[in-house]
């Protein structure tokens, strides 16, 4: 090991010998960043997790955006030029006016106007030779020897960005070919779309009989609910009225695809060279993806088309002390490049991260201690020691949830009467939900008082949003009820001290959990222990994650753990995980606890489609009053995210539901540069040392060698 | 020779044969068809409706094995196995869950793998050999006695250790090298490489250098050593020359065989030191249940022990003028 390591000597040729960038790359505008696993669909009609969405919402741009700045999360124009204003209709396809009853609007206009001159970014797809044709739109055998990449191409072109794109790739969401996850949502609301979708499922079988076929040409089977206006308009008709339509209308899913980009993927050759849309994206975003490795790095560069888009101007209260309005005004984006870099381990992250050769970190669980430390008033606070380093913290509650549910259909825990409720009430209380996050999160979360997490509407801090069957408000905070009033609610369920009183066996309780592995077995024994409080016994079936969802389908399970992350900010989207159609066990639905109450379905179908106004919020806390009185799921936590950036990087602010926001972070590189070279001098003492031992080493053997060599044989 | 050869690359079939019915037997038994789909379609919103999609466009919405519905020879050619696993022996691996083409991903990423795996085995050998012969030249002397020691020593630590203690010794607290990563610019990509192969090595040296030492002394006190220090042979040349020839055939059984598995890579070093090799690949398959390619891994792993148990054949042959292949 020590002559591998001497030869790292010469070998190093960088300032700092463990830089792992190329040399020409330091004091450059670049973001470093990582990523943990390789994404899997770089096609916005495909992708749905956030590790894609890291790229993607960088490049592709649907009508409309999140404000980057202001919460409580509000939704404002990204390409559109204003954010549209439905117009309802009734069956007979009259206007309604905008207060109108849902229950009578049988159809909602929404009509989207895009700004004018947004370009796309340069690529071969838009290519045109001097009459005007496309280049590469009928690529020869001998072109395509000659093409590995997209950078193969010696010849770019770009073009306006039409409304006709937007509705192309509303097209392609029904494309049999593509599985689009939000198809099957988006053809309840989108007139038209859900025969669009069998149509398209029929002549794709067709053209495929022998084999594969032709690509279907989207532009020969119109939609009737998505029409294209005139070039800079078009209109989305949908069933009745759905507001969270705009939030997925701010997703890439509705993002625009250029026809000719499509096409141009599409012909033979490019697939079988992994040259296909799903890995190269082409959208008018601030960035475009030039480096495409997903097993090393993937690196964005600024898309010289890029409109003018400014910084924001206006923010929450707080931002400007915090820094984060002194760049208003300015003209987006400010960083050159983004490398990601894969990264599937935390250790060398976390390493990297202190070294600044990633400019931004999450908190890794073993590096807690290291990043975090908690103040006197039980708050957390940056390490003196990252504090030293410049980092700062940032912190935010995340529009998740992660919870315990019962399963309403076992004979057991589920069922919806009051012996049941009161049992699950009891364990709902023994479960410190608190307690847990001191010890499992490092104190990262807040324990729910319901499905709805902070930052959407419908959620009530404090005492006003308390779940009274559980807590107590006490000197305004909540406060968990006692474990004898468990034990009272646990005798009168039929379990007086834990042991069913017909039987006179000990209560035995089911816990499916999709986490296995060693570090979970503490977390499985802190629940056993919380339930032998009450002497139930607890049983974990720790599972894979496919037998655990096959046991949800069938509804095998008594209590289990999941989560929900918000696909958009609104309180349909976590109320719809306890709607009673929307059951697992027959449904395949969401509501994975199977919980029907006919009082919630009805309260959930009159709020779903409200807009926001103290009518919504009303009835949302009688859902939620009736919810938290069945007790289907004990309500768990809604996780705290903490996030570490270098002094050098500016503008951060923690969003969860935008993705896009890689535009607005600027970057002082001479600061990094400074900081990189101070914190990475290499140490060369171990060098010498090594080779040292290595030749002190020789000489005994010498001189035993020598001492062999000359005596004479036994 | 040609004979032998052919008659063992014959024998191979049926073994391939085996090791892809067994590879399809463990994913598809373990894990249904609709377990795939609802793995590689998410975790939200999936519907019936495009997990039979997902499974009519693989191909896996055909019976297993049999298709009992068919007729004549499509009873056997009409199911997912022999849909998807005679094109293996073509070396037409197909497209991984992300569409991408594995033949492709497969010759990209053995690059990576061989710049780690080469140097390391090649380095490797060389210290296990050399440090081996020097505990046997010492041998009885305290050099031998804390030499053993100290491979006990070496050998009884996790291989996580040397990864996880080195990224942060040498890596991080005396910044010498980087701690991950993986660079394509030319002899700067060197410094990259560094780290894991000291790991590699470091990792693999107590075991092996005291195998080989068991192999060397086994050897040390047979006539034909006798003979050569009785012509007046210096030690190093009874050792380097004669012992080392001789104690060949045990090394070449462990060391021929995984020469050609170089190039699959490491599982372990690839994931924790990020280089984009066939270990990581493998693994990252495992871990998305992506079928097709771990079924190209495990087919492409079997060729390539087979070739190297010929290899080994030969290379005794080569060693030994006593061994001859029929």
């Amino acid at each position: 090991m020590a002559t591998v390591l001497l030869l790292a000597v010469p070998v190093a040729i960088h300032a700092a010998w463990n830089d792992p960038y190329p040399a020409h790359e330091q004091g450059q505008n670049i973001l470093y960043t990582a990523f943990r696993e390789r994404p899997k669909h770089l096609d916005p009609a495909r992708s749905y997790s956030s590790n894609e969405y890291d790229f993607i919402a960088q490049i592709y741009e649907p009508p409309f955006q999140y404000h980057y700045l202001k919460r409580p999360f509000q939704l404002v124009p990204l390409t559109a030029s204003a954010m549209p204003v439905p117009v309802y209709l009734d069956r007979q396809g009259r206007p309604l006016p905008a207060g109108a009853p849902v229950a009578s609007i049988a159809y909602s206009v929404y009509t989207i106007r895009i700004q004018p001159g947004i370009r796309y970014q340069p690529h071969p797809a838009f290519a045109r030779d001097d009459r005007g044709v496309p280049r590469y739109h009928q690529l020869t055998a001998a072109e395509l020897a000659r093409i590995h990449t997209i950078g193969d191409f010696p010849h770019y072109g770009t073009r306006e960005l039409v409304a006709a794109d937007y509705v192309h790739q509303i097209k392609r969401l029904a494309h049999p070919r593509l599985h689009s996850p939000v198809l099957s949502v988006m053809q309840d609301y989108v007139v038209g779309l859900k025969d669009y979708a069998a149509n398209l499922r029929r002549e794709h079988a067709r053209l495929n009989r022998k084999g594969r076929g032709p690509a279907l040409d989207l532009e020969r089977y119109p939609l009737k609910g998505v029409e294209t206006i005139d070039r800079y308009t078009y209109r989305v008709t949908i069933h009745g009225k759905y507001p969270p339509l705009l939030y997925w209308m701010a997703m890439p899913f509705f993002a625009p695809m250029a026809p000719e980009v499509d096409r141009f993927f599409s012909q033979p050759g490019l697939r079988e060279r992994n040259l296909t849309l799903d890995w190269y994206p082409v959208g008018t975003g601030p960035y475009m993806l030039t480096v495409n490795n997903p097993n090393r790095q993937m690196v964005l560069e600024r898309n010289p088309h890029y409109r003018d888009e400014r910084y924001p101007a206006q923010g929450e209260a707080g931002d400007r002390q915090r820094g984060l309005l002194a760049d208003a005004g300015r003209r987006l984006p400010f960083i050159d490049r983004i490398v990601f870099s894969l990264e599937k381990e935390n250790i060398p992250y976390w390493n990297k991260f202190l070294q600044g050769y990633y400019d931004r970190s999450v908190v890794p669980t073993e590096s807690f201690d290291q990043a975090v430390r908690f103040t006197g008033s039980g708050d957390t606070d940056i390490s003196d020691d990252m504090k030293v380093r410049g980092i700062h913290l940032r912190t935010s509650v995340a529009t998740s949830t992660y919870y315990l549910g019962f399963n309403m259909l076992d004979p057991v825990v589920g069922g919806n009467n009051e012996r049941a409720r009161k049992l699950r009430r009891a364990i709902s209380i023994a479960i410190d939900i608190e307690e847990q996050i001191s010890i499992f999160r490092n104190g990262r979360g807040i324990a729910a008082q319901g499905p709805i997490p902070p930052g959407i509407f419908g959620y009530l801090p404090g005492c006003a949003g308390l779940n009274r069957y559980v807590y107590q408000c006490v000197r305004d905070a909540p406060q968990r009820r006692s474990l004898s009033e468990a034990r009272r609610l646990l005798a009168e369920a039929g379990y007086p001290d834990g042991s069913d009183r017909r039987t006179g066996r000990p209560l035995l309780i089911y816990f499916d959990t999709p986490a296995t592995g060693p570090a979970e077995k503490a977390r499985f024994d802190w629940y056993a222990k919380q339930l032998a409080r009450l002497n139930i016994q607890l049983v974990v079936r720790a599972t894979d994650y496919n037998r655990f969802q096959e046991k949800m389908r069938k509804g095998d399970a008594q209590l289990f753990e999941w989560g929900w992350n918000a696909d958009y900010p609104d309180p349909e989207n976590f109320l719809f995980l306890l709607y009673g159609p929307n059951k697992k066990v027959g449904g395949e639905g969401e509501n994975a606890s199977n919980y029907d109450n006919p009082e919630f379905n009805r309260l959930f179908e009159q709020l779903k489609n409200l807009d926001d106004s103290p009518q919504r919020l009303h009835l949302i806390g009688q859902a939620l009053e009736v919810a938290r009185r069945d007790a289907p799921w004990i309500w768990g936590v809604h996780p705290r995210q903490y996030t570490l950036d270098h002094a050098w990087l500016h503008n951060a602010k923690p969003h969860q539901m935008a993705n896009n926001t890689l535009k607005y972070l600027r970057l002082d590189p001479a600061l990094r540069r400074e900081r990189r070279e101070a914190w990475n001098r290499p140490v060369r003492w171990p060098l010498v040392l090594v080779g040292g031992v290595l030749l002190a080493g020789l000489i005994p053997a010498v001189v035993l060698y020598r001492r062999r060599e000359r005596s004479t044989a036994a | 020779m040609m004979a032998y050869v052919l008659r063992r690359l014959l024998y191979a079939i049926p073994i391939l044969i085996g090791v892809n019915l067994l590879t399809f037997w463990l994913f598809f038994f373990v894990n249904s068809p609709d377990d795939m789909a609802r793995m590689h379609l998410g975790m939200k919103r999936v519907t019936p409706a495009a997990i039979a999609q997902w499974k009519e466009a693989r191909g896996f919405d055909k019976p297993l094995l049999l298709n009992r519905e068919a007729a004549g020879v499509e009873k056997l050619t009409d199911t997912i196995f022999f849909r998807h696993s005679l094109r293996l022996f073509v070396f037409d691996f197909g497209r991984a869950e992300d569409n991408r083409d594995i033949r492709r991903e497969i010759g990209e990423r053995m690059g990576p793998s061989l710049a780690i795996a080469l140097p390391s085995f090649l380095v490797g050998l060389l210290t296990y050999v050399s440090f081996a012969l020097l505990l046997v030249f010492f041998r009885a002397s305290y050099v031998d006695v804390w030499g053993v020691v100290l491979c006990v020593v070496l050998m009884s630590i996790s291989t996580m250790f040397y990864v996880i203690g080195g990224q942060y010794l040498i890596g991080k607290l005396w910044s010498l090298v980087p701690i991950s990563g993986y660079g394509d610019d030319g002899p700067g990509a060197i410094r990259f490489l560094l780290l894991p192969m000291a790991v590699g090595i470091a990792a693999a040296v107590g075991l092996r250098t005291r195998l080989y030492r068991t192999f060397f002394l086994e050897e040390i006190n047979k006539d034909y050593v006798r003979t050569a220090r009785a012509k007046g042979l210096n030690e190093w040349r009874v050792l380097f020359v004669h012992v080392l020839r001789n104690a060949l055939i045990p090394i070449l059984t462990g060391v021929v065989v995984v020469i050609p598995a170089l190039f699959l890579g490491s599982l372990i070093l690839e994931s924790f030191f990020g280089i984009p090799g066939l270990g990581s690949y493998t693994i990252d398959a495992i871990h998305a249940q992506d079928f097709f390619v771990v079924r190209a891994m495990v087919f492409l792993g079997s060729v390539l022990y087979i070739v190297g148990l010929i290899l080994t054949d030969i290379s005794y042959m080569l060693v030994d003028p006593r061994v001859r292949l029929y």
